[in-house]
C-alpha cells in the first residue's frame, strides 16, 4: 500500500535580483511522481542542491507545493487536520544545531506534546522517559541541557522528539552525516529497531551511498529537482540505468573494492536557474547524443523507472 | 625522509587541569609518498598537523624527540626560519573551504598574499602566476574568476582555490585536512584526482587527514589510525583495510555498513576517555572487547615489520579472533 503519493509535484521559488529585474523562477522540484510504500525505507540520494531537503520540507508541510498533489494516507496534505499531521515527523541533519541550547532536554522532547496534546507536565515527563528509554538513553538524564551530551546522544534526543507522538512516517534528513562511523552504526541500528517496533515508514535522505545501500529498500536518485532513477536498492547498485547513477556509484570510494578505479565525471551540477535545454544531465553526460539536447527524456515506467534516452545495462 | 616526527607529545595547560592531547606520536613521510591519518573527531588528527605548522593556541605546549623537515630540526631553528618553512615548504589545505576563505576579499587578493610574501614579483607577474595556478587546479576561465568572491563559487571551486593557495609557493609537503568532507561524492572524486595529478606534477609528499577510511584506502600508501591522541596502528593502506590488527581499527572497519543489509551493525560501546584525566595504560581499554588485566599497566608498541606497527599489549595471534559482531 502506498501511504505517500506525489503527483506532478512542483516547487518554484521566486528569486529576486534587485528592484528593476523581474523575479526569476527557480524550479527546486520539477514534476515529481513518487509513491512511498508502507513499512519500507525509501532512500533519497543526490548532490547538494538537487532538492532532497525541499522534498522533505514539503512532506512535512513546512513548504507549500506550487503545483501538483501530495497525498498522505489518501488525504491531500493541505487539508490535513492537526491529528493527521502528527503522522509525519522529521529528524534533522545536524544534531548540534537542531536542539535549543537553552532548554532542558525533556522540554525539547516534550515540545510536540505541548503543541498537540493537553497533557500536564508530569504526564509529559512520563512519556519523555518512555521515549528516552526507547532511544537508548537513561531517563534520569532528562533534566540536563543539550551541551552535556555527545553528538550521537544528541541525535538520539532528536529521534526521541520525532517518535514521541507515535508517527507513522519518519523523515530522516541526513541523520548520520555529522556523526563518526562508530556512532553512525549505533544510530542506524536504533532506526532499524524503531522501524520494526513502531511500524514506521522511513524516508531516508543521505549523500552516503554505502549507508543507503545498507539501510534502504528502494532508492530514488535526484538530479536538479527531478527524479532520474527509482528502483530497488539491489538493482540500482548492481545495474544502474541512468548515467548519473552510474557516475555517482563510480565516484564513491569502496572499502571492499580497493582496486576500484575512480571514474571522475566532469563539471558540477548546473544552477537550477539556468537549466540546460533537453536532458538536465546533458552538460556532464558521457553518453549524450543530439536527441538529448532536443527533448527531455520521458520517465520510463515499466518495472523500473528512469528518465534517460540512452539507459545503461539493458 | 622528508618529514620525521618522533615521540611528539602535546599538552593543553588549562587553569585547573592539563589535557594530554597527543601522546608519543611517531610519523615519517618519504618523498613523493602519501600517508593518511584516520580517526574519529577529537582524536588529534588535526592537532598533529597544527603542531607541525606551529599554529597552536597559546595554552598548548609540545615537545618531541625529533621534529625534522628535510633533515632540519624544526625545534632548534629560529622563529624566522620556522616561519619561512611553515606555510611555504609545508603548506596546508583546511577542512571547510567555504569557512576558511575570507568572505570579504576576492580570491585574487587571497592567493597573492603568499606570493607577495615569498616571491618578489611585480603586479603583472603575480597576475600571470595566479592565472597559471588557477588553470593548474582546474578552474575554468580563470581570468573571469580572479575577481570573484568566495560566495560566488561552489564548494568544490572554493576547495580548488584553497589548493591553489597551498601550492602557490611550490611546497614540498602538503597537509590536506579533510579536504573532501562536506563535498558531494562526484566533486570529492574530482578533488582527489586533482590532488593525485598535482602530486605527480609537483613531486609533492602528502599527509591526508580524513575520518573516512574508504577515501584513505583509495588515496594513500600508508595509513595511521589514531585514537584519543595516540597512534594505535600503522600499516600499508591495503593491508590495514584487509588485515586490521588493533581492536580499534577492527571495530572502526566493522562499523562501516556493507553489503549485509538487515543485519545489525556492530558498534564500539562507550565513549572516548577524557584526556584531562590522568590516563594510565591503554587508552582504548574501556571500550575494548579484547581487554585483559595487563592492559591497565601499559600499552606497548609492537613493530612487526618495517612499515607496520600497532599499539596493543596483546600479541598478533591473540588479536586474530574477531570479537566485533
Amino acid at each position: 500500500m502506498d501511504i505517500v503519493k506525489l503527483q506532478n509535484l512542483t516547487k518554484v521559488f521566486k528569486i529576486k535580483e534587485g528592484f528593476f529585474h523581474p523575479a526569476k523562477d527557480l524550479y527546486a522540484l520539477n514534476k515529481l511522481n513518487l509513491k512511498i510504500l508502507k513499512n519500507k525505507t525509501l532512500g533519497i540520494v543526490g548532490e547538494s542542491g538537487c532538492g532532497k531537503t525541499t522534498l522533505a520540507n514539503i512532506l512535512m508541510g513546512l513548504e507549500k507545493a506550487t503545483s501538483g498533489e501530495v497525498k498522505i494516507f489518501g488525504q491531500s496534505i493541505e487539508l490535513q487536520t492537526s491529528e493527521q499531521k502528527i503522522n509525519t515527523q522529521i529528524i534533522f541533519q545536524d544534531p548540534h544545531s537542531s536542539l535549543n541550547p537553552r532548554k532542558k532536554i525533556w522540554k525539547i522532547i516534550a515540545e510536540p506534546l505541548f503543541i498537540h496534546t493537553k497533557l500536564s507536565n508530569d504526564e509529559c515527563k512520563i512519556k519523555v522517559a518512555e521515549a528516552l528509554d526507547q532511544v537508548g538513553l537513561n531517563p534520569n538524564m532528562m533534566d540536563r541541557y543539550p551541551h552535556m551530551f555527545s553528538g550521537g546522544q544528541k541525535q538520539r534526543i532528536g529521534i526521541a522528539r520525532a517518535i514521541i507522538l507515535n508517527p507513522k512516517i519518519l523523515i530522516c534528513d541526513e541523520p548520520v552525516s555529522a556523526l563518526d562511523v562508530s556512532v553512525q552504526s549505533q544510530i542506524l541500528n536504533l532506526l532499524n529497531n524503531l522501524k520494526k517496533e513502531l511500524d514506521l515508514t522511513l524516508v531516508f535522505i543521505s549523500h552516503d551511498l554505502s549507508v543507503v545501500k545498507y539501510f534502504c529498500d528502494e532508492v530514488v536518485v535526484m538530479y536538479l529537482g527531478e527524479i532520474v532513477e527509482h528502483s530497488k536498492t539491489k538493482e540500482l547498485f548492481n545495474s544502474p540505468r541512468h548515467p548519473y547513477t552510474k557516475a555517482l556509484l563510480d565516484s564513491s570510494p569502496d572499502l571492499y573494492d580497493l582496486d576500484h578505479q575512480f571514474e571522475v565525471i566532469n563539471g558540477e551540477i548546473p544552477s537550477p536557474l539556468d537549466r540546460p535545454t533537453g536532458c538536465n544531465f546533458i552538460t556532464r553526460c558521457k553518453f549524450k547524443t543530439n536527441k538529448c539536447s532536443i527533448s527531455p527524456p520521458q520517465t520510463n515506467k515499466e518495472k523500473l523507472s528512469y528518465s534517460c534516452h540512452h539507459p545503461l545495462n539493458l | 625522509m622528508i618529514l620525521e616526527i618522533e615521540n611528539l607529545n602535546l599538552n593543553f595547560n588549562n587553569e585547573n587541569k592539563v589535557v594530554h592531547a597527543l601522546k608519543s606520536i611517531n610519523l615519517t613521510l618519504k618523498k613523493g609518498q602519501t600517508i593518511g591519518i584516520a580517526g574519529e573527531s577529537g582524536c588529534g588528527k588535526t592537532l598533529t598537523s597544527l603542531a607541525l605548522m606551529n599554529l597552536l593556541p597559546n595554552n598548548a605546549s609540545y615537545s618531541a624527540d625529533k621534529l625534522h623537515f628535510n633533515d632540519k630540526d624544526l625545534l632548534k631553528i629560529s622563529k624566522q626560519e620556522r616561519h619561512s618553512i611553515c606555510g611555504i615548504d609545508i603548506s596546508m589545505i583546511f577542512q571547510d573551504p567555504m569557512a576558511s576563505l575570507n568572505p570579504a576579499l576576492t580570491i585574487k587578493t587571497q592567493i597573492e598574499e603568499l606570493l607577495i610574501r615569498k616571491e618578489k614579483l611585480s603586479k603583472d607577474e603575480i597576475k600571470v602566476k595566479i592565472i597559471e595556478l588557477l588553470t593548474l587546479v582546474g578552474i575554468t576561465s580563470p581570468e573571469k574568476r580572479l575577481n570573484s568572491y568566495p560566495y560566488e563559487l561552489s564548494g568544490g571551486m572554493c576547495q580548488r582555490v584553497m589548493i591553489a593557495m597551498a601550492i602557490s609557493c611550490n611546497p614540498k609537503v602538503l597537509i590536506a585536512d579533510e579536504p573532501t568532507t562536506g563535498l558531494d561524492v562526484t566533486i570529492q572524486a574530482q578533488i582527489l584526482a586533482l590532488l593525485k595529478s598535482l602530486q605527480q606534477k609537483l613531486n609533492l609528499s602528502i599527509i591526508f587527514i580524513s575520518h573516512d577510511l574508504s577515501v584513505l584506502s583509495n588515496f594513500c600508501d600508508e595509513i595511521y589510525v589514531m585514537y584519543a591522541g595516540t597512534i594505535v596502528e600503522k600499516n600499508k593502506a591495503k593491508e590495514l583495510i584487509n588485515h586490521p590488527i588493533h581492536p580499534y581499527t577492527k571495530g572502526l572497519l566493522a562499523c562501516i555498513p556493507n553489503k549485509n543489509s538487515g543485519i545489525d551493525l556492530p558498534s564500539i560501546p562507550g565513549i572516548v576517555p577524557d584526556l584531562g584525566e590522568n590516563l594510565i595504560g591503554c587508552r582504548f581499554m574501556n571500550r575494548c572487547p579484547y581487554k585483559k588485566d595487563s592492559c591497565i599497566e601499559f600499552s606497548s608498541v609492537q613493530q612487526t615489520s618495517n612499515s607496520k606497527y600497532f599499539n596493543c599489549d596483546l600479541s598478533e595471534a591473540e588479536l586474530k579472533v574477531n570479537k566485533w559482531i
